[in-house]
């Protein structure tokens, strides 16, 4: 999948964070200053002071003088830096990979995220409006590349979503500011004459490395695409995996439970406090033989009930082949999900049965196999065969309820067998049958009730059930498959049988 | 003078039977629809939360299904859960309904192996939260059945085990049925086939006495086919134009 890199920039961070404070800064040019070799120094500006032709980097002696009554702050060093985290770790709202972009910008992958407002200009202009909102002046671009969006953000037009693969096109016309080089590599591009990225973009990579060195093309290519940038996020997603290394190898039966007992309950800490669940788990063991033995556990409904999970591990402890001994263990839990804290019964405790038959179900899944379970429920076919489908969860209610209207065999055949019949023609039960080699007389009959292909889904001929009855009491059900054909042999077929 | 002997006498009963080691079925777990078998069973209520043994060989499996359900529908209370375990199903889920159950409160296993029924009973049979456990299988000896029986004791399970083999072993269960088809009747001796009517033989009960009765399973539950066959089949066929 593609990524798509948003690029935020805060022009004015700190300015903007004193003005929500004190709003009554916002008329007034405000600087941050700090003190350097003896003499205080302009770090952060405000917009009025930015049109008084302030910049940062002055003196606050030389500040002064262009505008008399201005407003200075001594910055507390470190302060951007934590005002940038709270401000990233805020925007893990709209992704959840968040990035600092050092001195005054943020980076958000924002892959697979924009669809959830309603496409990438509509995200874009969320974030703008809302960091607006709040008083903070912000430019915003979205791009492939973080290279390409911080460029436009900081020297295109705001809210600007470059289309994917036209990175290179919206980089043209920028100054070779936008590359975020280095000052040496700037000004000897100034001197030259190069004044936008145009100018020397189709230049051979050989004669740029040769005047401006290796730092131009990685960073060209960074903002092209060529070069692949990682983001390192705030919030790293951790892995819900914990390892126990071993001393000494185990090679008992007795060890492996332990092992697994312990990092059963770690994990299951953390996802108790995190209110999730296990759904799929392996559990690894690392041999000094260099092999790696797996046990796969999976459960029917999130749990993080260190004693049940255990209880499923312990039917796998006999496949896990210690051999010289295991110096490893980690357990990998890969699928989770949110538990849904049940509500506790008053008078009933229909939820602790539940519970306990699906740590059941689970222990019987993961021994012989989770295929192994099945439950039915109703589907609108007239068609038997089609009138059920198999539930793959446990809590699942019908949506419509069960047919009882036309009787139906407590055994069904997976498929009609054909049978050999004397019937009556053209539409009258059998008198008698013959199945596996044994005649059936027919004393009693009911029918016909014609069921006819659900030919949306498949072709073939519509059936006419009988019920029969024979001496001895047994009930089939027949059907003759089409109508009579006195030219056709096999169109007779049992296909279940009554109580 | 006569009732006041009944009753010193059913007093005595209970408590030989107490003695003995039996433990009487909870008060609430009463069964429905069993009027007129009930003199049958020990204290006169159908024992639950043990191993009910069914032989159904051949050609009766389906009858005995048939009766295993309705039997299952009279236990299935509320909202538990039924187990249907076996090696080769061919039940068909929405014929349960009219025997009186919730196909969707029946979960199916199936499995490959003999060996993988019998331990899925067992761990089945040890779950409290589960009603009632059905099991088929080929035979079972005495060391199985006996597995059964304890993990029953303990969960109040009631465990029904279908028996497809005509080879019977003796084993510790507590009651032992056999089920065979008979013909239907209908009103009148009109064309057609009538409700479902069984044979039921109870070979072995313990503290009871084995019995032999004609069911029908009707939309009222399982009536006792009455002797005068022109009485039931007025009601039977009223209810079915129901």
């Amino acid at each position: 999948m593609e990524r798509r890199i948003v690029s935020i920039w805060f022009r004015y961070l700190l300015t903007d964070w004193l003005t929500v404070r004190q709003p009554d800064l916002k008329d007034k040019a405000l600087v941050f200053v700090i003190a350097q070799r003896g003499r205080k120094v302009v770090t952060a500006i405000n917009r009025k002071a930015a049109i008084e032709g302030i910049s940062i980097g002055m003196p606050l002696a030389d500040a002064k003088a262009l505008v008399p009554d201005i407003h200075s702050v001594d910055e507390n060093p470190g302060h951007k830096d934590r005002l940038l985290k709270a401000i990233g770790e805020w925007c893990i709202r709209f992704t959840p990979i968040v990035s600092i972009d050092a001195p005054d910008g943020l980076f958000l992958d924002a892959s697979g995220c924009t669809h959830l407002w309603n496409g990438e200009k509509a995200y874009l202009q969320e974030i703008i409006s809302k960091f607006n909102q709040k008083g903070y002046h912000v430019k915003a671009a979205m791009a492939d590349t973080a290279g390409a969006a911080w460029a436009v953000a900081h020297f295109g037009d705001n809210a600007c979503v470059i289309e994917s693969g036209k990175q290179s096109e919206a980089i043209l016309n920028l100054p070779p500011n936008s590359l975020r080089l280095e000052t040496p590599v700037l000004e000897r591009l100034y001197k030259l004459g190069l004044k936008t990225v145009s100018s020397f973009i189709s230049m051979p990579r050989s004669v740029l490395r040769r005047r401006f060195g290796e730092s131009l093309l990685l960073r060209l290519g960074l903002a092209i695409g060529n070069e692949a940038e990682f983001l390192e996020p705030i919030q790293p997603v951790e892995p819900y995996q914990e390892r126990l290394p071993c001393l000494e190898p185990i090679r008992t039966a007795t060890g492996i439970e332990i092992a697994i007992q312990n990092l059963l309950e770690a994990l299951c800490k953390r996802l108790q406090a995190e209110g999730n669940g296990l759904r799929e788990a392996i559990l690894k063991c690392y041999r000094i033989d260099g092999r790696i033995v797996q046990a796969a556990i999976g459960t029917n409904m999130p749990s993080c009930n260190p004693q049940h999970l255990f209880k499923l591990f312990e039917i796998k402890i006999s496949s896990i082949e210690p051999a010289l001994g295991i110096e490893l263990f980690v357990l990998d839990a890969f699928k989770i999900e949110e538990i849904k804290p049940g509500q506790e019964a008053l008078w009933k405790t229909v939820q602790a049965d539940t519970n306990n038959v699906i740590q059941l179900l689970d222990r019987i899944g993961n021994k012989l196999g989770a295929e192994t379970i099945h439950r039915y429920l109703p589907e609108e076919h007239y068609l038997p065969e089609r009138s059920i489908r198999a539930s793959s969860s446990i809590n699942e209610k019908p949506a419509i309820s069960w047919r009882t209207d036309k009787p139906r065999p407590i055994e069904l055949l997976h498929k009609p067998e054909p049978i050999e019949v004397t019937a009556p023609i053209p539409d009258y039960p059998p008198m008698l049958f013959r199945y596996k080699g044994k005649v059936y007389p027919v004393s009693k009959a009911d029918g016909p009730e014609r069921i006819e292909q659900a030919w949306w889904l498949q072709s073939g001929e519509h059936r006419d059930y009988y019920i029969v009855e024979d001496p001895e009491g047994q009930r089939f059900w027949l059907f003759r498959s089409g109508h009579y054909d006195s030219g056709r042999k096999h169109n007779w077929f049992i296909h279940g049988f009554f109580a | 003078m006569l009732t006041d002997k009944q009753t010193i006498i059913s007093q005595l009963r209970k408590e030989i039977l107490h003695l003995e080691g039996f433990k009487a079925a909870s008060e609430t777990a009463i069964v429905k629809g069993m009027e007129g078998i009930e003199a049958a069973f020990p204290n006169g209520v159908f024992p639950t939360g043990t191993i009910h043994e069914f032989v159904a060989s051949g050609e009766y499996a389906s009858a005995c299904l048939g009766f295993i359900s309705s039997l299952v529908s009279s236990l299935v209370l509320n909202e538990s859960t039924c187990l249907w375990i076996s090696t080769s199903r061919d039940i068909f889920p929405s014929s349960l309904k009219s025997l009186g159950i919730e196909p969707d409160r029946v979960i199916f296993i199936d499995l490959k192996r003999e060996r993988d029924v019998l331990w899925a009973t067992e761990e089945a049979l040890k779950c409290e939260g589960l009603s009632v456990v059905v099991a088929e299988l080929r035979e079972i000896s005495f060391a199985q059945s006996r597995r059964l029986q304890l993990a029953t004791e303990k969960s109040r399970v009631t465990g029904f085990i279908l028996l497809k083999d005509k080879k019977i072993n003796s084993t510790p269960c507590t009651a032992r049925w056999q089920v065979k088809s008979l013909q239907s009747a209908t009103m009148g001796d009109l064309p057609g086939v009538g409700l479902p009517r069984w044979q039921v033989e109870l070979l072995k009960i313990k503290n009871g006495n084995p019995c032999k009765w004609q069911f029908e399973w009707t939309a009222k539950g399982l009536i006792p086919v009455p002797e005068n066959p022109s009485q039931i089949a007025v009601t039977e066929h009223h209810q079915k134009a129901g």
